[in-house]
């Protein structure tokens, strides 16, 4: 520690540390409270009534919240597991090995991460309409690769970089088949690299707004149009309630790999995109 | 199996991907951008969108409120993240309460810091009720227009609320790296608190702050929701502009959007690597 600190900077690290927790979590009150209110009107600074209508009608068969929410879940799940499937034979090649074109590839693999989304999505879409892809879940969870992809890419670089292929070829020589060195070596050794990568592209993927609405064609909801369809239409009351249901995962995520997250590990490039 | 065709089989999944889904699309918005895709039968290209969103004033308008956007969110978060993290890497009561909070912000998705700032931040929000409450306004209207105006106050509000703690965690983590010794040195050698922190600590963490802006400056220059739900409507973002001319019901506005989302990829590139460029240079001088 570097010398002592006076009362006036300890005073002035309380107060700075006062408004950024004060600045953290400002924006979410609004949204909880509003859940929870009925006719908060202009001056008030709550709600005259407080009530369960909006997280009833949120919950409830006919509102469509909760067939959004499964539906965001689903496509989240398939575009995590497809991102994986993909992405660690590309973290194997890329951690691994030394090749020629190998800062292409990185550079092709990363690309996404920087070129916007709708600047790609519009030519997507021209192609999606002719192979009927357009307004199904199928061509939304496809469209969802695009930004899930690199970060799961990344993170299996990162682990595959530190990893000793040494144990796979003892495995083979003692007679494993490829199979069952795969599953018995490989997988227990890069698994914490799989749950980590998958899990921010599900937060990714989980987050997309304009790539669903597009190819989605305002047919396939999920939670975040349907949040945005209720907050452009004045429904404050219900937007809070799905808002709240909307951020459930992710603190879910949060606190299952509140230790692995550092800024050191590169994943939290994955954050970017959320 | 040689290690070429391994890691050519290893590569294949991933490049496909990339290449169909990304570069295609790129492919076709390009092609559909000069008016030019055979199998609609359109066969003669022509630069006719390109010349109509340049001559269009409204285009000009939106690329100064994207730059600005970018610029103002990425320096105003830079700035406060640094600021954050000094104060989080010392050990004090509350610290793991901040730590906690930066990465809970971390998971919650854009649009929900939006709409959260336009219930705080808009003429009928909580901080203008607080300010009726202290009698500084009578009604609604009085209360400055710091969501949908012309400066994109609110935008940037939602950026800097959102992209704090994810600069802010990246700059932690490369200071507890650091640790505290290059600072003793230059300190015990006369540096005042100030030059330590601007010629040893800076420098030193500079390379991370800088990629994380990077990533923060190409997201904020690309992304469509923020603008769109907390933007005016003339000039709008270029993302909400692309989107507007592509969902146009003139069907002739689409080549035009496409031009757009080309024009959207180039610029936010070519200003990536003028960023780059010049931030190494600051870092060498």
């Amino acid at each position: 520690m570097i010398g002592q600190d006076g009362m006036w900077t300890k005073t002035f690290r309380y107060l700075t540390c006062l408004l950024l927790v004060i600045w953290l979590v400002m924006p979410l009150i609004p949204l909880a409270i509003w859940s929870f209110a009925r006719g908060w009107f202009f001056p008030s600074i709550l709600p005259q009534t407080w009530t369960l209508d909006a997280w009833e009608y949120a919950l409830s068969d006919t509102a469509g919240v909760l067939d959004a929410l499964w539906l965001t879940i689903g496509i989240s799940l398939a575009a995590t597991a497809l991102s994986i499937l993909v992405g660690v034979p590309a973290g194997r090649a890329l951690g691994m090995y030394k090749f020629r074109g190998k800062e292409v590839v990185e550079l092709m693999i990363l690309a996404p991460t920087i070129v916007p989304g709708i600047a790609v999505v519009l030519g997507i879409h021209s192609v999606f309409i002719a192979l009927g892809l357009t307004n199904t879940v199928q061509g939304v969870i496809l469209v969802h690769l695009i930004p899930t992809l690199p970060y799961m890419t990344l993170v299996m670089a990162g682990i595959f970089s530190n990893y000793d292929p040494a144990f796979e070829a003892q495995a083979r020589s003692l007679g494993a088949s490829p199979l069952k060195t795969f599953w018995y070596v490989t997988l227990p050794v890069i698994m914490p690299g799989i749950i980590v990568g998958g899990l921010f592209a599900f937060l990714v993927s989980w987050s997309q707004y304009i790539l669903t609405l597009l190819i989605g064609g305002g047919r396939v909801v999920t939670l975040p149009l349907l949040l945005f369809n209720f907050a452009t239409s004045g429904r404050n009351d219900i937007t809070g309630a799905i808002g709240m249901i909307y951020i459930l995962p992710g603190i879910i995520i949060l606190a299952l790999t509140a230790k692995q997250l550092s800024g050191r590990s590169g994943a939290v490039g994955g954050f970017g995109r959320v | 199996m040689s290690d070429r065709v391994k890691i050519f089989l290893l590569l294949l999944p991933a490049m496909s991907v990339i290449v169909l889904l990304f570069f295609g699309g790129l492919a076709i918005g390009l092609m559909r951008s000069f008016n030019y895709m055979p199998v609609i039968g359109l066969t003669e290209p022509n630069f006719d969108a390109y010349f109509s969103i340049f001559t269009d004033e409204e285009f000009y308008l939106s690329f100064l409120l994207s730059f600005h956007i970018s610029f103002t969110s990425t320096v105003l978060s830079c700035i406060l993240a640094v600021g954050a993290a000094l104060l989080l890497r010392r050990a004090f009561i509350g610290r793991a309460i901040i730590n906690f909070l930066f990465q809970l912000n971390l998971t919650v998705p854009h649009l929900v810091g939006a709409i959260g700032i336009l219930y705080l931040f808009s003429q009928s929000g909580v901080f203008a009720r607080l300010a009726a409450e202290a009698d500084l306004i009578q009604r609604p209207a009085d209360f400055p227009a710091l969501v949908f105006d012309p400066f994109a106050i609110g935008i940037i509000l939602q950026y800097v609320w959102k992209e704090v703690p994810f600069i802010g965690v990246i700059v932690l983590a490369n200071m507890q790296a650091l640790g505290d010794n290059y600072e003793s040195v230059a300190r015990s050698l006369g540096a005042s608190k100030w030059q330590s922190f601007r010629h040893v600590l800076l420098p030193l963490i500079f390379p991370g702050l800088l990629s994380a802006s990077v990533i923060v400056f190409a997201f904020t220059f690309g992304a469509y929701e923020i603008p769109a739900l907390l933007g005016q409507n003339y000039p709008a973002a270029l993302p909400v502009l692309a989107y507007r001319k592509y969902t146009d019901v003139d069907l002739a506005a689409r080549p035009e959007a496409m031009a757009l989302a080309i024009v959207i990829a180039l610029l936010s590139v070519i200003m990536l690597f003028f960023y780059i460029r010049y931030s190494r240079k600051r870092v060498r001088s």
